[in-house]
């Protein structure tokens, strides 16, 4: 087991024989990830690293019976093509574009929302979803992971990878691991991956990677506190950042009061995570849990 | 992105909102010549910089004759505004505001931003306006209302009446504050706004309701669909080093320690500031090079550290993903060739192609101090600093 994705996940590309969409395509082909085609409109019917190449997503799910699609469309289309495949009823959506206009992701996310309640939306702006072993669909080095135990959900790619590498390196192993983004507007919150990760069995720690800024590792802490038994290990960075240096006063006043890296420091570790104050200690700590 | 008072001014008027007349000025002759057009006799002089806090800063100033307006408009223009906003190195004065004096009745507050919780574009209104919005929320947090809207239904009148019933308003300026919000509605949305701040939003003392004071922020993902708004950019308004790491594409936020900092992706790039304060240290940035880092792109980033005179060390962390550590590590001898290097550097790289990276390192015979995870890094990088 492990959540969302596996060895059988038939995975779509959009925005295939672009730059990014070849490379990270390669890139899975060669990890292991059962990909079936790709999309490039106007250019259907042609193949690609190997696979067919259809003009919609309509074609490709009716043709290979895809059940997930990774995105590297360019920003301005990337809204359109998340709601593409959603329509053509894809269950698993991971969108690597980094850029979307927030006006466009508030519309993408209040039509998941009404018109769509069972997709799962990773990201925008993310590093993807992986699970060790059997199916990449982003753009975090595979080689970096092993099949296992841990499920990591982070805001943040590179932190990810961090995350991954030390139990990696403590040999425990990933069950999944899935960078949320970093976008204000995006799909899965930590309480959504949180909940996939209590009822999976092969999950049997979880390590949580916050970032300052919203309430999502606050609402994360709570669902913690009332729902997790496992052992949970969290980090947030951006306790040396700044405040407002982006958006002024009134994004702090909404939030009231939550966002910083103490309140959600302080919210996970009430919440009976243990909490770690630098990266390199994540490990270390989930080993903590798992002697021998 | 941020706009000016009266370019943010200009835009809300495209979209029905009330403001007080006035005319941007860059001389002392202009800002005679628009005081004169007016006609007085109460006249506003306010500086033109990306900055809160301007008022209590000496940047706004009212003018009661055109000898006064002369006067401060000549005080101002050149000059450098220091508000609780831009740190002691303060912002330039190139532009004024030359507004007419309004007789105020009633000060409130109206902001539009997006909510991420709510995952809505949220209007926050308040009766008391005209002061700092976060000393409001904290003495009287019973003042701050807020209203969220659904992005398909867009915003609806019973929303807007609400909240200025809520306020106190009377009726014919719950009227007016439907066109209001209407109008900062549409232009958020159709300009691609992440905040709209009117403070304060003022009635009159006959009765109209106008926006006094106006500060708009864009979504910069999204100029690239509102190329006029892109021209408005003002670099003078921008920390040196963040308007030339705009340039080339790199995040970059400047600070106030010696540790310069060079990091693929914002959340190590954070995590590595955070490690840096842990053992000691102050980080002088807050840099990350992006997804995409190329040899050239790691050169210019480490340039740009360099060109402070505040950094003491440098160190650098790359979580090898798609950026590969071999190209990073020909981009940091690369640098190091081109600008001379008198600084400790300390890097770790770790992840794809580590093994090559770390030997071209090693065999560039350069001062490098190389540390394998992020602890030991953060170690040395601090202790280079101290020395």
């Amino acid at each position: 087991m492990s959540i969302l994705i596996d060895k059988n996940t038939k995975v779509i590309c959009q925005g295939f024989t672009g730059s990014q969409g070849t490379f990270h395509a390669e890139q899975a082909i060669a990890y292991g990830t059962h990909l079936v085609g790709g999309i490039s409109p106007g250019k259907g019917g042609s193949t690609h690293l190997g696979k067919p190449v259809f003009n919609t997503m309509y074609e490709a799910v009716s043709a290979t019976g895809a059940d997930a699609s990774m995105i590297y469309v360019p920003a301005p289309f990337a809204g359109d093509a998340i709601l593409e495949a959603a329509d053509a009823g894809v269950k698993v959506i991971a969108c690597i574009t980094e850029g979307i206009p927030v006006t466009d992701m508030l519309k993408v996310k209040a039509t998941l929302q009404i018109s769509y309640p069972d997709v799962y939306l990773i990201g925008p702006n993310c590093p993807g979803v992986i699970t060790p072993g059997g199916c990449k669909m982003g753009i975090m080095p595979g080689h970096i992971h092993l099949p296992g135990k841990i499920g990591i959900v982070s805001r943040s790619g590179t932190l990810t990878y961090e995350a991954v590498w030390q139990t990696t390196q403590t040999g425990l192993g990933q069950s999944t691991c899935i960078g949320i983004g970093g976008d204000p507007i995006h799909g899965m919150s930590f309480v959504d991956v949180l909940k996939l990760f209590k009822d999976d069995p092969q999950t049997e720690g979880i390590v949580m990677v916050g970032e300052i800024g919203g309430s999502a590792e606050e609402e994360g802490a709570e669902y913690i506190k009332a729902n997790i038994k496992k052992p949970v290990v969290a980090y947030i960075a951006g306790v040396t950042a700044p405040p407002g240096k982006r958006m002024g006063h009134a994004g702090a006043i909404i939030m009231g009061g939550k966002g910083t890296a103490a309140d959600k420091f302080a919210a996970l570790e009430a919440a009976g995570a243990k909490i770690v104050r630098s990266p390199a200690d994540i490990g270390a700590a989930m080993k903590a849990y798992f002697p021998g | 992105m941020n706009l000016h008072e009266y370019q943010a001014k200009e835009l809300l008027q495209q979209f029905g909102v009330a403001i007080p007349r006035g005319t941007k000025v860059t001389s002392q002759q202009e800002a005679v010549e628009a005081a004169k057009a007016l006609g007085g006799p109460l006249w506003v002089v306010k500086a033109q910089v990306h900055a809160g806090g301007r008022g209590k800063a000496g940047g706004v100033k009212l003018a009661r004759s055109l000898q006064d307006v002369e006067e401060i408009s000549g005080r101002l223009l050149g000059s450098t505004l220091v508000t609780k906003q831009t740190g002691a190195e303060g912002v330039p004065v190139r532009a004024l505001l030359i507004q007419d004096g309004v007789d105020i009745t009633n000060e409130l507050y109206l902001s539009c931003l997006v909510d991420r919780s709510k995952k809505r574009v949220v209007f926050i209104g308040s009766s008391e306006g005209g002061m700092d919005i976060e000393e409001v929320a904290a003495k009287n947090p019973e003042k701050i209302l807020t209203v969220a809207i659904d992005p398909i239904a867009g915003i609806q009148p019973y929303q807007c009446r609400n909240l200025g019933f809520q306020m106190g308003l009377g009726k014919d300026e719950v009227n007016q504050l439907v066109k209001i919000m209407t109008g900062v509605y549409n232009a958020f949305v159709q300009k691609d706004c992440s905040l709209v701040e009117i403070n304060p939003l003022i009635i009159t003392d006959n009765g109209q309701m106008m926006a006094l004071d106006a500060k708009i922020t864009l979504d910069d993902n999204a100029l690239y669909r509102h190329k006029d708004l892109a021209e408005l950019r003002d670099p003078t308004q921008e920390d040196e080093r963040e308007h030339i790491a705009h340039e080339i594409g790199l995040n970059y936020v400047a600070l106030d320690g010696n540790i310069g900092c060079m990091v693929n992706g914002a959340g190590l790039a954070m995590a590595t500031m955070d490690v840096c304060k842990l053992h000691g240290g102050e980080p002088a940035n807050f840099l990350d090079v992006g997804g995409g880092a190329t040899a050239d792109r790691v050169a210019r980033a480490f340039k740009l550290i360099l060109s402070s005179d505040k950094v003491k060390a440098i160190l650098v962390n790359i979580f090898g993903g798609i950026v590969r550590c071999d190209l990073i590590a020909e981009g940091i001898i690369q640098a190091v060739k081109e600008v001379g290097l008198t600084l400790p550097v300390v890097v770790r790289l770790q992840g794809t192609n580590v093994e090559a990276g770390r030997e071209m390192l090693a065999k560039s015979g350069m001062n490098i101090i190389a540390a394998d995870d992020l602890t030991d890094a953060a170690k040395m990088a601090v202790a280079a600093a101290a020395k």
